[in-house]
């Protein structure tokens, strides 16, 4: 069955809070390497479908691989908590807002689960934060607490945390949407830098710009279905559903 | 007769002794409520509901109970079924119980209140929920509520007189002993005092050392 599976693949996903239903049969496959953009208005599923990836919101009907393992099995309570663990360890995600641990410094939020979770020494973990945080151009704010750091500081060290797992999978829930316009570059550099290392990726966004130039793929969502699919030259150029042209030019409108 | 201070020196071994026990046990007590605190707290909110509910009428019991007949319970009532605890021991363990169900309240309050972001987070990263509230979600409930918890602390220093009654002699129980000894109650009673209100100084001078020390701000 491994062969049989994409890198990620999602069908028929399907998640219903009590009536409403905010993900409808979504199907997806992701490669390995690939990047994948997922753009709609709020309140489309996009965060919801993101989410479901790594089971932090459980779908109610549909199936979710990774890597050839399913990730949402149904196992007993206990064989799954393990289960989950396991699988979330090879998904690095990151936040709208960050959430670092503020107890923590920059250096201890990176190596925190590196050390309960792989048995890494002060030492291993001491030098896998400082070539995460050096690859986020944190390094030198390795010993600064996350009161202490700007909101583009504080999301990067918040990718360098997931990344010192050293991810198979990473998700971005609209990383960039807390931060200050100014603040907003330095974030997507990290992630550009990520994308020609290839990363596997899956990016929910506001930004067409850079999904446009980052990704291989864009998937436009709309109440909880994925209204239309492509590479970013013919989605966000020649959209052929009325749904996408609608909102890529009320976006534009906004954007101005 | 005025008040007379110059019988004081003769028996200030007794009342500094006394300062010591009060210490001693308040600090005992402190810890035990502390770390009892914070685990009665994550039993109430997480704990299966078998072992949820018996733990809702103990601390009914702790709450609801004057500390008094506590105390009298886990000394004179023990012994009955064959535990036997020294005195200081029983009012370490009346104290510490009765203010970890006040402290655990509070904990209780500030683990719901930390952003459920950081779960998820530490979730996201492999952590189990155990793991999680360990390392992540209990240290800054724990943080957040250093300055109420002081608070209890001086109540908790205030009553460790009542274990005087089950003849501890600790500070207040050591005065009365030199009262009995001179007919001085109003000097005694009031150097008794004046050593309540150092310790109570250095306690919160403490406090404020450990808020510094602990102390984040988002």
């Amino acid at each position: 069955m491994t062969d049989q599976t994409n890198f990620v693949e999602i069908r028929h996903a399907q998640k219903s809070f009590g009536t409403l239903e905010v993900l409808k049969d979504i199907s997806l496959s992701v490669e390995r390497g690939q990047i994948v953009g997922i753009i709609g208005s709020s309140g489309s599923g996009k965060s919801t479908l993101l989410r479901a990836i790594n089971d932090l919101d459980p779908l109610t009907g549909g199936e979710v691989w990774l890597d050839g393992v399913q990730v949402n099995q149904a196992l007993s309570h206990r064989q799954y908590e393990k289960h989950i663990n396991q699988m979330r360890q090879q998904v690095g995600m990151v936040f709208q807002h960050f959430n670092l641990f503020p107890h923590m410094t920059a250096r201890e939020n990176v190596t925190m689960a590196p050390k309960m979770l792989k048995g890494l020494s002060q030492a291993e973990a001491d030098k896998l934060a400082e070539e995460q945080l050096d690859k986020v151009g944190m390094l030198e704010r390795i010993d600064y607490y996350p009161s202490q750091l700007s909101g583009g500081q504080k999301q990067r060290v918040a990718i360098a945390r997931a990344l010192a797992m050293k991810p198979k999978l990473m998700l971005f829930d609209e990383a960039t949407s807390a931060l200050d316009p100014e603040l907003v570059e330095e974030v997507n550099h990290v992630m550009r830098k990520l994308a020609e290392e290839h990363m596997t990726m899956i990016i929910v966004t506001h930004e067409m710009d850079f999904a446009a130039s980052v990704c291989d793929r864009v998937l436009f969502m709309d109440q909880g279905v994925v209204v239309e699919e492509g590479p970013p030259s013919l989605l966000f150029t020649n959209p052929t559903q009325t749904r996408t042209r609608e909102f890529l030019r009320k976006h534009l409108e906004g954007a101005k | 007769m005025g008040l007379d201070f110059s019988v004081i020196p003769k028996y200030i071994d007794i009342i500094l002794l006394g300062c010591a026990w009060t210490i001693g046990i308040t600090v005992a007590a402190a810890i035990l409520s502390f770390a009892g605190g914070i685990v009665f707290a994550v039993i109430a909110l997480y704990a299966p509901w078998l072992i949820r509910q018996p733990f809702r009428f103990f601390e009914w019991l702790f709450m609801g109970t004057p500390l008094l007949l506590q105390l009298f319970l886990i000394y004179f009532g023990l012994v009955q079924i064959g535990i036997d605890l020294p005195a200081f021991v029983a009012g370490i363990i009346g104290l510490g119980l009765h203010f970890a169900v006040y402290n655990s309240e509070l904990i209780q309050t500030a683990i719901l209140s930390v952003d459920k972001g950081q779960m998820e987070a530490a979730r996201t990263l492999g952590l189990s929920r155990t793991e999680a509230l360990r390392k992540v979600v209990v240290p800054q409930a724990v943080r957040a509520v250093i300055p109420p918890i002081g608070n209890n602390m001086i109540a908790l220093l205030k009553d460790s007189a009542l274990v005087s009654v089950i003849g501890v002699s600790e500070l207040t129980l050591s005065a009365q002993r030199a009262i009995g000894a001179t007919y001085r109650p109003f000097e005694f009673y009031l150097l008794a005092a004046a050593c309540y209100y150092v310790i109570n100084l250095a306690m919160e001078w403490v406090q404020r050392k450990i808020e510094r020390r602990i102390s984040i701000s988002r």
